[in-house]
């Protein structure tokens, strides 16, 4: 529908307003709210992940999108009863306990909102019971844990642990990331994935929520 | 004026002579000119510097020069010019301390693709690099970069520069290697520009023109001068002493002969036509008496090229120099090590034209795997020489003021303004990812994201704006003069 596509576009371009004032129109022509969500705003930034992946657009870019999605997201909000906000699953992120740097983390989660995601920010220095906690009362589907020290790097394993004990395992997929972590350390300490940037935490995240 | 409008900052200049030095190296050079001579295989010239004033001996071919004539001829020469594509918009603006880069040029080799050895090339290797170079940012102008060897060698010259008018529409840095060629070359210029006058208001090609050290012109060379000259094409001089062999040891003794070679050039060039476009170029080379090699990445080699192109400024002639490139065999870190270093420089110094990217192995190899990597050379040292300038970073508090509200300025008004104009992005062949995006996206060597770009740039190539007619009048003139050499037909070439 010409609409939606232009939805996609202005999100693309990352027309805040115009991402808005169409959004608006959606509505009033009655348009499906799950449509809008999936085929105007998550399409527009599909296409914006897969330009990123191809250097086409640099990371502003994307932010730039990512920000005229929530301004499309809080118009069509209230068309969706409490709680029924559609998404592509629940993620608790944080950054360990002992570690206080959350850029790489506040980027993951800029962009798993603007791949539908529903994101639950735990900031940084997070104590590991803290994301179990939350994972459990959000009904969450993966945990992301990030990390900058090699000092604080050990609080991932005491996180997985809980998980297990819990018996959460299966049911909570966990995910990590940061500068001196790697594909390797993962596999050690028993998360199910790494990811090196925060696009690539989309996508693994994705897989994540997507396997059985 | 803001406040930021009184911060301009210098440009970063690198300078190796002082004036003095600089007044000594000419009052010598031109001592030699006027006292020893330089010799000429041409007899028209011969006359023509004669009925100037000039001691001509015929039988040895030596003309003694007089500082009237020098003079004159350093007074009528430009002090900048510019070139202009096939579609006449400018490109090349060819004054004070400009840079423009430009691929080295007429290499008798290329670097194979996918073997990595070098072979003659062919039509299709000259096409492909023509739509390469085509959309290459950093490189300004094209050259006739190699020589195609499936076409009659009478042709050689004339066909690089039919295939480039026809794939590719950035000015032509070229050269004739016969007296013959000038002619056909001269009207394929016509071609694209529509008459003589046009094309003398609009240059559209320099034609490189080389005298032979020590203190010689032979008669092709110089012939091309003059025939340049008549028409108002831009010639660059490519004087190429050798220090130790061909030339004194030092560098302010090749760089006397260097000037005094160079002087030479323009003598001839400005008393046939006062006023003819020129570059003060050169391509010396320190010799390496270990190799018996002209090594062009040598560090003496670059230092001599930014002397003389400060000797160029100091006369107020626009310059160019065979810098950044260099005598690797292949890809490798020395390729890339020598490329740099003389881009660098060069940029620096303030060099107008720059030849040599893509070029290896004593200007006899030409790779377009190096070439699309020494495009990045060239932007990254282009943004060099931009220097640091405030960009409303005054006054700096409400910035942070931002940063610390936002915790990031990743999409602050500022960054979407200045991001792309403060910073240079390299391409892909530049591998900036982290090792994990690296090895996800193949693990690829530089090599290969080379290959990578060069097939990408010539999929992605699209035909010229060079109107059809055109294109069809270059390609009769082209098979005209192939005719008359004993060739048929040229080598199918489909744009």
């Amino acid at each position: 529908m010409d609409l939606l596509r232009r939805i996609s576009e202005a999100l693309q371009t990352g027309s805040i307003e115009k991402v808005a004032t169409l959004t608006k129109q959606a509505i009033e022509e009655k348009v499906v709210p799950r449509d809008i969500l999936d085929k105007g705003l998550i399409a527009g930034m599909s296409v914006i992940g897969d330009r990123y992946k191809k250097h086409e657009i640099f990371l502003p870019e994307v932010l730039l999108a990512a920000k005229a999605m929530y301004a499309g997201m809080d118009i069509l909000k209230p068309m969706f009863l409490k709680d029924e906000m559609p998404t592509l699953g629940r993620v608790v992120i944080g950054t360990v306990q002992g570690d206080i740097h959350d850029i790489g983390k506040n980027l993951v989660g800029i962009m798993l909102r603007g791949a539908g995601f529903r994101v639950i920010d735990l900031g940084k220095d997070v104590p590991p019971e803290r994301f179990i906690e939350v994972a459990k009362k959000e009904n969450a589907e993966v945990i992301g844990m990030s990390a900058l020290l090699t000092t604080t790097m050990p609080a991932m394993k005491k996180v997985i642990e809980l998980v297990k004990k819990e018996g959460l395992n299966g049911k909570v997929k966990t995910i990590i990331g940061g500068a001196p972590v790697s594909a390797e350390y993962a596999q050690h300490i028993g998360a199910d994935a790494y990811a090196y940037d925060s696009i690539n935490a989309v996508d693994c995240i994705r897989g994540l929520v997507q396997k059985p | 004026m803001s406040i930021e409008g009184k911060m301009t900052n210098p440009r970063p200049i690198l300078q190796f002579l002082s004036n003095q030095t600089i007044e000594k190296i000419i009052t010598e050079a031109r001592d030699i000119l006027c006292k020893l001579g330089v010799e000429v295989h041409n007899e028209e010239i011969l006359s023509m510097l004669h009925d100037h004033g000039a001691k001509v001996d015929r039988a040895k071919r030596r003309v003694l020069l007089t500082t009237e004539v020098i003079d004159k001829a350093l007074k009528s020469t430009p002090c900048s010019f510019k070139l202009y594509d096939v579609l006449g918009n400018e490109t090349n603006d060819f004054s004070g301390y400009n840079v423009h880069f430009t691929p080295g040029s007429a290499a008798l080799n290329i670097l194979d693709a996918k073997t990595q050895d070098i072979r003659k090339p062919v039509t299709k290797d000259y096409i492909d690099y023509a739509k390469i170079v085509s959309q290459l940012k950093n490189i300004a102008s094209q050259s006739t970069a190699f020589i195609p060897a499936d076409v009659h060698e009478k042709i050689s010259d004339s066909y690089r520069l039919y295939l480039s008018l026809l794939y590719c529409e950035k000015p032509v840095v070229t050269g004739a290697f016969t007296v013959d060629a000038f002619d056909i070359m001269k009207e394929l210029q016509i071609v694209v520009r529509g008459d003589e006058h046009q094309l003398a208001s609009k240059p559209l090609a320099i034609f490189s023109c080389c005298p032979t050290s020590p203190l010689k012109w032979s008669e092709v060379t110089s012939q091309n001068v003059v025939d340049c000259a008549r028409f108002s094409i831009p010639v660059e001089f490519i004087s190429m002493p050798l220090s130790g062999f061909m030339a004194p040891v030092t560098l302010v003794g090749t760089l006397v002969q260097h000037t005094a070679e160079t002087i030479s050039g323009i003598v001839i060039s400005q008393l046939t036509r006062p006023g003819t476009p020129v570059l003060y170029g050169g391509s010396p080379a320190v010799f390496d008496v270990r190799y018996e090699t002209t090594p062009m990445g040598a560090i003496g080699t670059q230092m001599i090229d930014c002397a003389h192109n400060e000797i160029g400024k100091y006369l107020g002639i626009p310059t160019q120099a065979y810098i950044s490139l260099s005598d690797a065999k292949m890809l490798d870190a020395q390729a890339g090590l020598e490329s740099s270093m003389g881009a660098t420089l060069a940029a620096l110094a303030g060099i107008n034209n720059v030849s040599g990217p893509g070029m290896l192995d004593f200007e006899s190899c030409q790779s377009l795997e190096k070439l699309v990597l020494d495009n990045e050379i060239c932007g990254m040292v282009l943004r060099l020489v931009k220097g640091i300038e405030p960009k409303e970073d005054f006054p700096a508090l409400p910035r942070f003021e931002e940063l610390l509200k936002e915790q990031h300025l990743l999409i602050s008004e500022h960054t979407q303004k200045y991001l792309k104009a403060e910073l240079y992005f390299p391409g892909r062949v530049i591998d900036r990812a982290n090792r994990a995006r690296w090895q996800e996206e193949g693990g690829l060597t530089l090599l290969r994201r080379a290959q990578q770009e060069v097939e990408s740039l010539v999929e992605n190539y699209k035909p010229t704006r060079l109107s059809d007619t055109a294109k069809v009048e270059l390609t009769r003139l082209m098979s005209r003069e192939a005719r008359r050499c004993g060739m048929p037909s040229l080598p199918e070439t489909t744009v």
